[in-house]
């Protein structure tokens, strides 16, 4: 016997949440348990009064389960409201990443070169590493990380994206 | 500002939500609490023997009264034991509050004595929980938490409380206003309840499916199933959770559907051509195999919960409300717009052929008692009496959802969801509890009762009469029926070797023991039980081999239906023994 695989979408959630203890791991556990998959996950308190936060979640799966996904994000408690920017239409996303090459001499100028072209910045240097603060799409980054692998990198810290509806709609 | 301690504050606000029991079991943890309900008098306090038995009991007086349980176990083990309960009461949706204790705050995450993490444990088998960390949250939370375990769709609330926020004092004139930050669906949109009324209404063959959910709405829902029933003339199945709302001496009663469901109701669920499921939530037991569940319905679904929807299988009108409350508009809108009952003669003649097959029919013998017949002779004797019915997990709980007939709402208690052996006894204690004047009969299973079979002392403290009817058959029956339908009769560990003998230990425990292997002396044997008053150990010895059909074999779709042990095979595909 096989197990069977469906084709999946990619989608990216917005969830308004109470910002209280516990509020991650529930939704973080919820996606575990019912076995939904989590490409990446970001969160952070978004009110003046330190009362509510905002998740962006992109994951992956077949549309009835996408469906399924914003249902059980919907039914836990401290969860305010569920968006579907994928769905909602024309939208930006946006992720940042940290990225150490190391390296002298001809493969030093090659990365500073590429990082120019993809407008990252230089926010650390010494004579032989580079720390460089790129931001956009993730298509975008995982070019440039790609690139950077020819050069010397040797780490790189990703946020995971945040997103929001283009216009002057909410989310 | 007078002030008062944790402890005094969660009693005073159980009070105040109207709590009248609570199932626990004491523990370093809880102390505070304990000696503040010692010192108080409007809330009876009941020991169990173990923990699961609290949280099963707290559901079987929740299903029996529609109230929220209450349950109130110590840190660690004490919650630990409990989290079978809690998952229970969370697939079923029964509404229960759990109090645990915890360990001191300045000790939490130090592996204290008796620490657990009673809140991660119990995330994702409850609606909802909290961990308290402030006296002066605790009136705030504890109002919150009934309010979420009932409204909506019911379901556990676990509040964690450490020992020294149990201590620790906090002002209690305070009135906090309650937190609302949380929605609940009610009534139903109109324009989907006339969509859904002119489906019912243009039907050739309509059917009712209804669930656990009619259960939950309230008596009310179950009044207006019957009214719209009566006004639409279709038929009507129920879940193993909604046995009751619709009465079976019904007309329209086609018996329960699903895996052990009678050959009528899962034969029109698959030729109806408009499906109402009212509270129910196409659960595998009920569809079989998907792709084969009524392929040619136009299905309709009221559900509570908005992630019931589409979750199993696609609906072509999902209707998010209370049940009761939109079936109440249902029938507001065909009385409104004179929708006539249609005749549905051929829809009823086919339902006739299929109802001929009497599926429910099985061998009959003078030497041994058939453990269907049984259960028949039970319900023949009780069926004046409105009793309660609880059941453990297996053979027995489906024989009994077969064979004994239910005309009212919250009278029958099972384990549907998990599926938990050990429930029927804690939970017909506990619904005794909340129906003192009730007969309450768990019909259980020898292996199933010795889940949790300490419980007997509890209903002996508190001179609960119920009656346990264990059918005897010395097999995990369940178990043994799959390994004959599976795996070429393979009886791994399905044997109950060394069994107790049930008469001495119901002595024992101060209980009356009665057995019975002998039909022709059956009917006397349950008289004897009935009349006795006061808690009865009742050991059936029933024919050993018998196995539960009609049954929809793992896989197959309602029209593959076993009738009878004739047509098992012994084997089946990878596919099919990789379901459950």
């Amino acid at each position: 016997m096989q197990i069977k695989q469906e084709l999946t979408e990619r989608h990216v959630l917005t969830l308004t949440v109470d910002n209280e203890a516990g509020t991650l791991a529930r939704i973080a556990g919820m996606f575990t348990s019912r076995g939904y998959n989590i490409d990446s996950l970001t969160v952070a308190d978004i009110s003046e009064d330190h009362t509510t936060s905002r998740i962006t979640i992109v994951t992956k799966g077949p549309p009835p389960v996408i469906d399924q996904i914003i249902a059980q994000c919907e039914r836990l408690i401290p969860v305010h409201k569920v968006t579907d920017l994928t769905e909602a239409g024309p939208h930006v996303e946006r992720e940042l990443a940290l990225v150490k090459v190391n390296g002298t001499g001809d493969q030093r100028v090659e990365a500073m070169r590429l990082a120019d072209i993809y407008r990252a910045r230089v926010i650390d240097a010494t004579v032989n590493s580079f720390i460089f603060e790129i931001t956009g799409g993730p298509d975008k980054i995982d070019t440039f990380v790609t690139l950077m692998r020819e050069v010397g990198l040797v780490e790189v810290g990703r946020t995971g994206i945040v997103g929001l509806m283009r216009g002057a709609g909410v989310s | 500002m007078p002030e008062k301690s944790g402890a005094e504050i969660l009693i005073d606000i159980l009070v105040e939500q109207g709590v009248d029991t609570v199932f626990g079991y004491p523990g370093g943890a809880v102390l505070p609490i304990y000696d503040a309900l010692f010192q108080q008098k409007k809330i009876k306090h009941v020991l169990v023997r173990h923990e699961a038995g609290a949280a099963h009991a707290a559901e079987g007086y929740a299903r029996a009264t529609g109230k929220p349980g209450v349950v109130l176990v110590t840190s660690g083990p004490g919650a630990t034991n409990a989290v079978t309960g809690i998952a229970d009461a969370f697939m079923d949706s029964i509404p229960l509050i759990v109090l645990t204790g915890q360990v001191a705050t300045n000790l939490i995450g130090s592996d204290a004595f008796q620490e657990a993490d009673t809140v991660g444990i119990t995330r994702h088998c409850s609606k909802h929980n909290y961990l308290v960390k402030d006296p002066a949250e605790l009136a705030t939370i504890v109002r919150e938490a009934f309010s979420i375990a009932t409204k909506g769709r019911p379901g556990p609330v676990v509040i964690d409380i450490p020992k020294n926020v149990q201590v620790a004092t906090a002002s209690t004139d305070v009135k906090r206003p309650a937190r609302t930050r949380f929605t609940y669906a009610g009534e139903a949109d109109y324009a989907e309840i006339n969509r859904a009324v002119e489906l019912i209404a243009n039907a050739k063959a309509p059917i009712l499916y209804t669930g656990g959910g009619i259960i939950n709405s309230g008596p009310a829902a179950s009044e207006a199933l019957r009214e719209l029933a009566e006004l639409t003339g279709a038929p009507v199945t129920s879940t193993l959770m909604g046995l009751g709302a619709y009465p079976a001496s019904g007309d329209a009663w086609l018996g329960m559907l699903g895996m052990h469901g009678t050959y009528e109701a899962n034969m029109a669920m698959n030729q109806c051509d408009v499906m109402v499921c009212l509270g129910a939530r196409f659960d595998d037991r009920v569809t079989g195999r998907l792709d084969a569940f009524s392929p040619d319905s136009v299905k309709i679904h009221v559900d509570i919960d908005r992630s019931s929807m589409n979750k199993t299988v696609r609906v072509d009108l999902p209707i998010v409300a209370d049940v009761g409350t939109a079936m109440r508009q249902m029938i507001d809108v065909w009385k409104g717009r004179k929708y006539k009952k249609q005749s549905l003669e051929d829809w009823w003649a086919r339902i006739a052929g299929w109802r001929a097959v009497d599926c429910l029919s099985y061998p009959g013998s003078t030497q041994e008692i058939m453990p269907q017949y049984a259960i028949e002779r039970l319900f023949e004797a009780t069926k004046d009496k409105s009793p309660i019915i609880s059941t453990e997990v297996g053979q027995h709980q489906m024989w009994a959802a077969q064979h004994f007939h239910f005309d009212a709402p919250n009278k029958w208690l099972t384990s549907g969801g998990l599926g938990t052996m050990g429930y029927g006894l804690p939970a017909a204690i506990g619904a005794q509890l909340g129906n003192p004047n009730a007969l309450v009969i768990d019909i259980a299973g020898e292996a199933s009762i010795q889940m949790n079979i300490q419980e007997m002392a509890t209903a002996t403290q508190y001179r609960l009469p119920v009656k346990v009817f264990i059918l005897n058959n010395e097999w995990m029956g369940m178990v043994r029926q799959w390994q004959e339908l599976t795996y070429e009769s393979r009886y791994s560990e399905s044997y109950s070797d060394s069994l107790p003998d049930f008469v001495a230990l119901a002595e024992a425990y101060g209980w009356k023991g009665i057995r019975c292997d002998d039909p022709a002396k059956l009917d006397d044997a349950i008289a004897e039980m009935l009349a006795y008053d006061g808690p009865v150990m009742f050991d059936c010895r029933v024919h050993k081999t018998s196995n539960c059909f009609p049954m929809i074999p793992s896989g197959a779709a309602h029209t593959d239906m076993i009738l009878n042990a004739d047509q098992v095979s012994g084997t089946m595909d990878d596919e099919a023994k990789a379901l459950v």
